[in-house]
């Protein structure tokens, strides 16, 4: 691979929600910056730019992780999951969105769509998750609505109604 | 805010790397999984004209057990080594540490030696690999070559790393049988940077205490037995000697007393964990 230049811009291939893209980016262009301006994906939101507050969350090969902290030519062949894949009906809600909604875990918005990232992966990876699982993957994020009660709530509610889904009839 | 421009390349081989440190001299930066260097880069605290992206290299990305050391590549991520299935055998200290290192989000893409490159006074890995006397591997493309991790940490965010040179990989002693090893930390929240974290080593040759957040770097100190009478004098005089400095989270004194209390804690443990 040469070296990529910094006055132009690079191409990027790598599967965004389950489709290959194309993307052209900058060196110095951050995923966050790449999913909301180039691509055109405003449901991953920023809030902080330096890791601090999580509404930047996204899903890299599957782990939660910071956009703004990754630089857009470094998913370069990674799978990348944002908020827009959870359901796969604009009318509808995922499971854990509808929980959300339910619980009252979310005000204003701006922090849900990382909190849901993180806790989607959460939920997929450790389907028995409890409380503690729940507050270690919360704690990468900051919702200055809510005081987080219902957000743990709505994560409780959404795994319990998983485990449900996955033995039919218990 | 966003980082200024500089060019970029993702090497294949570590020849290919290594020439294009050398040749980018202060200028060029490795970046690995990015969680300490783009913070640095979106506050332009970092300016570098180039950098180097090694997580393509698959020799980098392993964990090794070579001797009586884990051999821990600079491509690993922390959240490789945190589900290493030999961690709490073999690095006791560190799967203590864990909880407090980062987030989930951080943890997934940041790496282990990227965290030691950075250098912050507060950080549980660095403290870590001082505390438990653990070195450096470093390559350029002239030399190779091991510095004590306690010497390569020299001051704030400041290291041994010369121009030209990238950490290979980091070695962590393995645990011995008869040996206790804790790990304590005061912080706003798990994740955050320590106002002040304690490891500590229990084995036949005494109590080592490892500290982090007050001084400019991790500092380690032997002490003599719990029980002996000199303990006290002797914890209350290395909490003097760090440069405990004020800052917004804590006050210096806090964090001696901080330093008395919870190091006491930590030591106990360890020495309670030695069987
Ligand atoms: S915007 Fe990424 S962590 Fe705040
Ligand atoms: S709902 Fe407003 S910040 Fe979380």
């Amino acid at each position: 691979m040469p070296r990529m230049n910094a006055a132009q811009r690079h191409v990027v291939d790598f599967t965004l929600n389950g489709r290959n893209v194309r993307a052209q980016a900058e060196n110095r262009m951050l995923l966050s910056d790449l999913l909301r301006h180039e691509i055109g994906l405003t449901g991953t939101h920023v809030g902080c730019e330096h890791g601090v507050c999580g509404a930047c969350t996204v899903q890299i090969d599957g782990k939660p992780a910071r956009a703004c902290l990754t630089l857009a030519q470094q998913v370069r062949g990674s799978d990348v999951r944002t908020v827009e894949a959870l359901s796969p009906d604009p009318a509808e809600l995922s499971p854990l969105q509808a929980a959300f909604r339910r619980h009252y875990g979310l005000q204003c918005g701006f922090c849900t769509p990382g909190i849901l990232m993180s806790l989607d992966a959460l939920l997929r990876e450790q389907p028995d998750a409890g409380m503690e699982d729940i507050r270690e993957h919360l704690s990468g994020h900051l919702c200055r609505c809510t005081g987080y009660a219902t957000i743990v709530e709505a994560a409780l509610s959404a795994a319990e109604e998983q485990r449900k889904e996955e033995i039919p009839n218990a | 805010m966003k980082p200024a421009s500089f060019d970029f390349l993702c090497p294949e081989t570590l020849e290919e790397t290594l020439a294009a440190l050398a040749e980018g001299g202060s200028e060029a930066r490795v970046i690995a999984g990015g969680q300490s260097l783009v913070p640095m880069l979106n506050m332009r605290l970092a300016r570098p004209a180039l950098l180097v992206d090694i997580m393509r290299l698959a020799p980098l990305r392993q964990i090794e057990t070579s001797g009586d050391e884990i051999v821990v590549g600079a491509g690993v991520r922390q959240a490789e080594l945190e589900a290493w299935p030999n961690l709490s055998r073999d690095l006791p200290l560190l799967a203590a540490a864990f909880p407090w290192l980062g987030h989930v989000q951080t943890r997934a893409r940041g790496t282990v030696c990227g965290s030691v490159a950075h250098a912050d006074p507060s950080a549980e890995l660095p403290l870590s690999l001082v505390t438990l006397g653990g070195t450096v591997g470093l390559r350029s493309r002239k030399q190779k070559r091991k510095v004590a991790a306690d010497d390569f940490f020299i001051g704030m965010m400041a290291t041994d790393l010369a121009e030209g040179e990238m950490i290979e990989a980091v070695h962590f002693p393995k645990a011995r049988p008869g040996t206790g090893y804790a790990f304590r930390e005061i912080g706003r929240r798990h994740g955050d940077f320590a106002i002040v974290a304690c490891a500590a080593v229990a084995d036949d040759s005494g109590l080592r205490l490892g500290i982090a957040g007050v001084d400019d770097r991790p500092r380690v100190f032997p002490l003599p037995g719990l029980d002996d009478d000199q303990f006290n004098d002797a914890i209350n005089d290395i909490a003097w000697s760090l440069n405990a400095r004020d800052d917004i989270h804590a006050s210096a004194r806090y964090r001696r007393e901080l330093v008395r209390n919870l190091g006491c804690e930590t030591l106990k443990e360890a020495s309670r964990c030695r069987a």
